[in-house]
């Protein structure tokens, strides 16, 4: 039970006590702000984080003009959010679990996800690892730590509090970041997770990426609280606030939440303030819920200019071999997608493998008629019909 | 051998499980310390430590969704939800994570290790929400594997080879015989298979199937049915999904007809999947319509629940209607 203190008149407490103030070390122009304590960040790891994020504004505009086009079905881009993702991935180990929503491949990209394995995953070809099985941008790789994600919003919050509590009792020197946008949070599953990492003292990282709109829903009808943060401290977690466009306030924040996660086996919750520049999807047409004018305030705001304004005063920015990075990136990545989309997708056979360990009884009868059927009609089905046996 | 009842049973597979793999976790409302609601946990805290058994907060969806990372991660989670009733909230958790984890991702990553124990059925005073058999819903869902025992022996044998299984398990606990079932358990480990139905008693005229705590039912009304001189077979599914169609066919193309009983309501409740096999596997061997003996399609309800239930007389009755078409 909670020591309570008494007190002898009615005082109901107002709305709005809790007031989160928001990390910043980069402002707006890149300037360091007035007395900032700069993270212990290596060049090497600078610069990763801006490569990584300028490729993924690659990726992610090429990527939109593919779905125009209709060589993938779908599409969601991160721009404007890139520091979030990439800047917290970077301040994380090799082996600490990421489970993320669907905007935050720019984490998997700076783990060392390659071109062609996010155009595998887009193209649902057969070197695709979820062999084809996922919309676009549900990438997954067990070899870089990063579980699959799946649609269904918020699901993956107490799932998080669970694999870190493994690991914890596993002895592992690791923990589990846990990404979500302040829509998804609020799902009854973010209550859920952040209730037990803290009951059952789970060292997980909650990252929540608040960039103002869940679709077409300001934040305004999302919560009446001080955002995500304030939530933190009602459920005992410790908690920080940071400007999302800051790559330095992000990787900073990242880097002391891991270690009190690992070291005080807890969770820590990290709300990270930023705007999607973009359209939620391929599928949406922001100009029908927001202005212009809010867009290019934000637009002015963009973490990849601020970062270069930053290792460029600490002499760490070649401008002519960046333009020629770009470049080279928009090269590959174009030439990635030839390739990719060009190959076949899986076996129709692949259709029933996965569901269970072994193939039962049912699905065997199940795959058994789908193969008559589609040697009766080979043309209805082009994409398989040459490989049923 | 021991006289256990199906909570004893039940406990002694948990402690057999955990004291083999260091990886198993126990967890759910009130299982820790207390044990359970139904004691189905008991010393087990006392036993494995407060890591391994231990309460969770009050959040069946955070329950299932905590132990999906943990079966994700490599653990054995064996999450209990306190009735089947409440298994609702997780739901979304079972039937759209847990389900599909090991497809979606292709198999790089799955929750295969993971079982979620829960009570349900009626026959206890339990009104609508102590009462339900949710099982039908969740067989509508590939991925999942679905078992109940009839009896201490089975619940034993089965929820060890649910916990190894390498696919996620929702286990069904027929609550109503928890002290009621006792029988001769071995102590030593073993396991019965799961997608394999059990055939309980040998007949001639007609297949009665079932699970769970209705098998008793069948039993009852197949011994009714003898003073008639009807021979019954009797056959215990054990497995909702994958269930053993092969066995049932291969018992009504002997018998000629069939007869499925369970709690649920009858409207989309699991026989009527099962109903729909047979006809198109055994159609030349039929010689009556397949019964269907359910709940009703209303709620579970209290002061009704004798007039509700698929009871042994409302069996009786649908044996000699099949026998009599």
């Amino acid at each position: 039970m909670a020591q309570v203190k008494t007190i002898n008149r009615v005082n109901i407490i107002e709305n709005g006590i809790i007031d989160i103030p928001m990390l910043q070390i980069l402002d707006e122009n890149g300037a360091l702000v007035d007395e900032a304590t700069i993270p212990e960040i290596s060049k090497e790891v600078a610069l990763k984080i801006y490569d990584t994020m300028e490729y993924i504004r690659v990726l992610d505009d090429r990527m939109i003009a593919a779905q125009r086009q209709g060589r993938i079905s779908f599409y969601l881009a991160s721009t404007g959010e890139e520091a979030a993702a990439v800047a917290s991935a970077a301040a994380l180990g090799d082996d600490d679990l990421i489970m993320s929503q669907y905007r935050e491949q720019g984490a998997l990209a700076y783990r060392g996800y390659t071109t062609d394995q996010f155009m595998n995953q887009m193209f649902s070809n057969k070197a695709d690892p979820n062999k084809g099985r996922q919309m676009p941008i549900h990438y997954g790789d067990k070899a870089l730590n990063f579980m699959t994600i799946s649609s269904p919003l918020g699901t993956q919050i107490p799932q998080a509090s669970g694999y870190a509590y493994g690991q914890k009792m596993a002895g592992k020197d690791a923990i589990t970041i846990c990404y979500f946008g302040e829509g998804a949070a609020s799902e009854g599953d973010f209550h859920a997770g952040l209730n037990m990492a803290a009951v059952l003292n789970c060292p997980v990282i909650f990252f929540c990426r608040n960039n103002g709109y869940a679709i077409s829903t300001p934040s305004e009808e999302q919560f009446a609280g001080d955002g995500i943060a304030s939530r933190g401290l009602g459920y005992g977690v410790k908690t920080i606030r940071v400007d999302g466009n800051d790559p330095l306030a992000v990787y900073g924040a990242t880097q002391e939440a891991r270690k009190i996660a690992i070291t005080q086996k807890c969770p820590v919750l990290i709300e990270a303030m930023t705007y999607r520049l973009a359209a939620h999807s391929t599928s949406d047409d922001p100009t029908g819920y927001r202005s212009k004018d809010e867009e290019d305030k934000w637009r002015a705001k963009d973490p990849i200019v601020r970062l270069a304004k930053w290792l460029d005063s600490k002499g760490w920015f070649d401008e002519a071999k960046n333009k020629q990075k770009v470049e080279q990136a928009r090269l590959d990545v174009l030439a990635s997608m030839k390739k990719c989309e060009k190959t076949d997708i899986c076996d129709v056979d692949e259709i029933v493998t996965d569901v269970y360990h072994e193939l039962p009884w049912h699905l065997k009868e199940q795959l058994d008629g789908l193969k008559q059927h589609i040697k009766k009609y080979p043309e209805k089905y082009p994409k398989t019909s040459g490989r049923v046996k | 051998m021991a006289k256990m009842n199906l909570l004893q049973a039940i406990n002694n597979a948990l402690i057999t499980a955990m004291t083999e793999n260091e990886k198993v976790m126990t967890f759910g409302e009130d299982v820790g310390h207390f044990g359970g609601v139904f004691r189905a946990t008991s010393h087990l805290q006392e036993k494995f430590g407060k890591g391994r058994c231990f309460n969770t907060p009050l959040t069946e969806q955070g329950i299932i969704g905590f132990a999906n990372g943990l079966a994700a991660q490599g653990s054995v989670p064996v999450a209990e939800i306190q009735f089947g009733d409440y298994i609702f909230p997780a739901f979304d958790q079972i039937v759209n994570e847990t389900a599909k984890w090991r497809y979606r991702s292709g198999g790089q990553f799955d929750v295969g290790s993971l079982t979620i124990r829960t009570p349900y059925g009626g026959g206890i005073a339990g009104g609508l929400y102590h009462s339900q058999s949710p099982e039908a819903f969740f067989a509508h869902c590939p991925g999942l594997k679905i078992v109940v025992p009839r009896d201490p022996y089975q619940a034993k044998g089965l929820l060890l080879a649910s916990i190894r299984d390498k696919d996620p398990v929702l286990f069904m606990e027929p609550k109503r015989l928890y002290r009621a079932s006792v029988a001769d358990v071995p102590e030593e480990d073993y396991e019965l298979p799961l997608g394999k139905a059990d055939l309980v008693q040998q007949g001639s005229d007609i297949t009665l199937l079932g699970w769970g705590a209705q098998i008793e039912v069948l039993q009852k009304a197949a011994e009714m049915a003898l003073n008639d001189g009807v021979s019954c077979e009797i056959i215990d599914l054990r497995s909702i999904l994958p269930w053993d169609a092969h066995t049932v066919a291969a018992s009504v193309m002997k018998t000629g007809r069939l007869l499925i009983n369970h709690e649920a309501p009858q409207t989309g409740g699991f026989a009527s999947e099962i109903a729909a096999t047979i006809q198109d596997k055994c159609f030349l061997y039929l010689e009556a319509p397949i019964a269907r003996v359910c709940g009703l399609d209303t709620p579970y309800p209290l002061a009704h629940e004798k007039e509700y239930m698929p009871d042994e007389t409302k069996t009786y009755e649908a044996i000699k209607r099949t026998l009599h078409y």
